[in-house]
């Protein structure tokens, strides 16, 4: 198939030195992990700029990283909206106008903030659902790194599971939170270090970015599409026909731009948690703000060598190949692999391949981290045993349940990856399902963070019906072309899409429209029944403004906003 | 907490950056090895910007356990 490649003693060894690393950092944390709040919450002790690089490892997965290249080959730099309208103004609006929020209530986690501002079913409902899916996700990313291991380097599948899964545990019990954020923080300078060779190599290959564009042109015309429409981000989208994603401009802002990536920027614990662990309130929201800087270039790391991989595959002679799924219709999954391969020697070849061990693994961490926090705070110690006062003697035994969560988090994973070895459709069903729940949950925190009269019951009945909308549309349609009910449509054809994306948007859409329009609805008719004392420092209107006028003009928030939205702003022209 | 990062990423860095550069000078007439990244010596150009990258890292963190301890 053309991906498998042995590696070289030199390859093995820059694999271990980083493995030894991460090991060592979980060790050297360990004596400080005296209580429960060192264990799930870092102390609260992160400077912005571990936290904000934190916080975009988390995000850049491995699964992230092979899928993002492979829609580099698909759809070109459309994919870039991933990466700018999906995820810039997102992010910062989760630091300008959400962070104080969660920050200042010194809620633990996004299920708290919803027990403080509304009451104990909306964070029960919340909290299940999200310790469902983090453990789901991190099973998914084991045996997605099983796999790989197994059909690239010939490692035994059950052997590659137990040792990822083993290493994960290791650090993150020894080190809890802040080895995850160390850790991730690691991750991603060796991903940018480990992809930068290849993004070199393939533009000096094929003549640069001018060149890239001279081959792209024939190749997307025989599709038929404009020739620079793999090279353009928004210039295709008046129509959905005329662009490979299959969405039109409106899609892109109302579905990816709005309600996907601030359901998932604004509202998902496992990326928000490390912003919390920030060290001070403007830490906090520096966190979202300084992640926001490398996200906008990643694009030119992981989805511009998908593009090259584009031509490469057209190109007689180049060598390059892809595993077909069916004669003609290539796994694009496999982009990245196949340029490693394509252009790494033995020495640099061991990096990027450590660069996406790094990632897997630390995707696995961050869902454990996540679990076991809300496991610990939200579930264990709302339902089963309460504080009882006593504060220290509570805060060893729940770091004690944390340590325990982290291992029946680690062992659950490793039943999910199982699971997915066997019913792989069944576990991507799960998981689009479960993606579902973070755009009712943005609608119900964004209408509890500004407005006052959103009441409790208001709040659960909308998250619970945005969520049974999403199910119910993607039973009711399906894209064209889907060939198992996993896709939708398990209850009846209404209505096709003609891509999964669209589909997706539309979903995505529908189950916010609900959730708001029914919060608001029943927030006027139900009583509310938190005063407004209550809700000082969790709701917009009464709580006093942020003055962060005792740091320099340069290191506040409002500044770095700026900054950021520039620089968007000026990529978007660029490849207009 | 407890520990500064910026020490354990130079570090890390600073001996994977060597490891590379000397594999990279030793290997710099093996045409066959750099025949895939188009002749050049991808290793030696990787391991110095490691090595340079990872001093950096551990002169920053150098730098910023001085400040703490005055």
């Amino acid at each position: 198939m053309g991906t498998n490649f042995s590696l070289d003693w030199i390859d093995y060894l820059v694999m271990v030195i980083y493995f030894l690393f991460v090991l060592g950092i979980g060790w050297a944390l360990k004596r400080y992990m005296k209580d429960a709040n060192a264990f799930l919450e870092a102390g609260r002790s992160m400077p912005a700029w571990v936290a904000g690089l934190a916080f975009i490892s988390t995000n850049l997965g491995a699964l992230e990283v092979m899928g993002m290249t492979g829609s580099g080959a698909k759809y070109g730099m459309l994919t870039t909206h991933f990466y700018w309208v999906g995820a810039i103004p997102a992010m910062v609006f989760l630091a300008m106008f959400m962070m104080p929020f969660y920050y200042g209530s010194k809620a633990r986690s996004v299920p708290e903030y919803l027990k403080l501002r509304y009451d104990e079913k909306t964070r029960g409902l919340n909290a299940i659902l999200f310790a469902i899916m983090t453990i789901l996700a991190s099973g998914i990313s084991m045996y997605a790194l099983a796999i790989l291991m197994e059909k690239v380097l010939g490692w035994n599948f059950h052997l590659s599971l137990i040792l990822a899964a083993a290493i994960v545990l290791a650090y993150t019990y020894l080190g809890g939170l802040s080895s995850a954020i160390y850790n991730e923080v690691l991750q991603f300078f060796i991903i940018v270090i480990g992809l930068l060779p290849i993004v070199i190599l393939c533009l000096k290959d094929l003549g640069g970015w001018s060149g890239l564009k001279e081959h792209l042109a024939p190749i997307v015309s025989a599709k038929g599409f404009a020739a620079d429409t793999w090279t353009t981000t928004w210039k295709y989208t008046g129509t959905a026909k005329a662009n490979p994603m299959g969405v039109a401009w409106y899609g892109i802002f109302a579905g990816l731009g709005f309600v996907l990536s601030f359901g998932y920027w604004c509202t998902n614990f496992l990326i928000v948690q490390r912003a919390m662990s920030a060290k001070s309130s403007t830490a906090a929201r520096n966190t979202p703000l300084i992640g926001a800087i490398p996200k906008m270039f990643i694009p030119f790391l992981i989805i511009v060598p998908g593009i090259a991989a584009l031509v490469l595959l057209n190109k007689p002679g180049s060598g390059f190949s892809l595993p077909e799924i069916s004669p003609g219709h290539y796994n694009y999954d496999y982009t990245i692999i196949a340029l490693l391969k394509q252009y790494l020697p033995a020495g640099v070849l061991g990096l990027g391949i450590t660069a996406l061990l790094a990632s897997f693994m630390s995707g696995m961490a961050g869902n454990v981290s996540a679990f076991n926090t809300v496991w610990t705070y939200d579930i264990y110690q709302s339902y089963i045993r309460p504080v009882t006062g006593n504060h220290e003697a509570d805060e060893k035994h729940y770091l004690f349940v944390g340590r325990m969560a982290t291992i029946f988090g680690v062992i659950v994973s490793i039943a999910a990856a199982y699971l997915a070895s066997l019913f792989g459709n069944i576990m991507d069903f799960l998981q689009t399902i479960f993606s579902m729940i973070n755009a009712p949950l943005f609608a119900v925190i964004f209408l509890g963070m500004f407005w006052k009269r959103t009441t409790g019951h208001a709040a659960f009945t909308g998250l619970l019906a945005g969520f049974l909308v999403a199910l119910l549309h993607h039973g009711l349609t399906f894209p064209i072309g889907a060939d198992t009910l996993v896709k939708g449509g398990w209850i009846y054809h209404l209505h096709s899409y003609p891509v999964e994306m669209a589909q997706n948007f539309w979903t995505a859409i529908f189950a916010f429209s609900t959730s708001a329009l029914l919060t608001i609805g029943l927030s006027l008719v139900t009583r509310q029944k938190k005063s407004d004392g209550d809700l000082k420092g969790l709701v917009y209107s009464l709580t006093p403004k942020i003055k962060d006028k005792e740091v320099a003009w340069y290191q506040r928030s409002s500044t770095l906003a700026i900054v950021v939205l520039t620089i968007g702003v000026i990529l978007t022209v660029l490849f207009w | 907490m407890g520990i500064d990062i910026k020490f354990p990423i130079g570090l890390m860095f600073f001996i994977m950056g060597l490891i590379l550069t000397i594999f990279g000078l030793f290997t710099n007439s093996d045409a066959g090895l750099y025949h895939r990244s188009l002749g050049i010596n991808i290793n030696l150009w990787s391991g110095t910007g490691m090595l340079v990258f990872g001093s950096l890292m551990l002169w920053l963190a150098w730098k910023s356990r001085k400040t703490k301890s005055k």
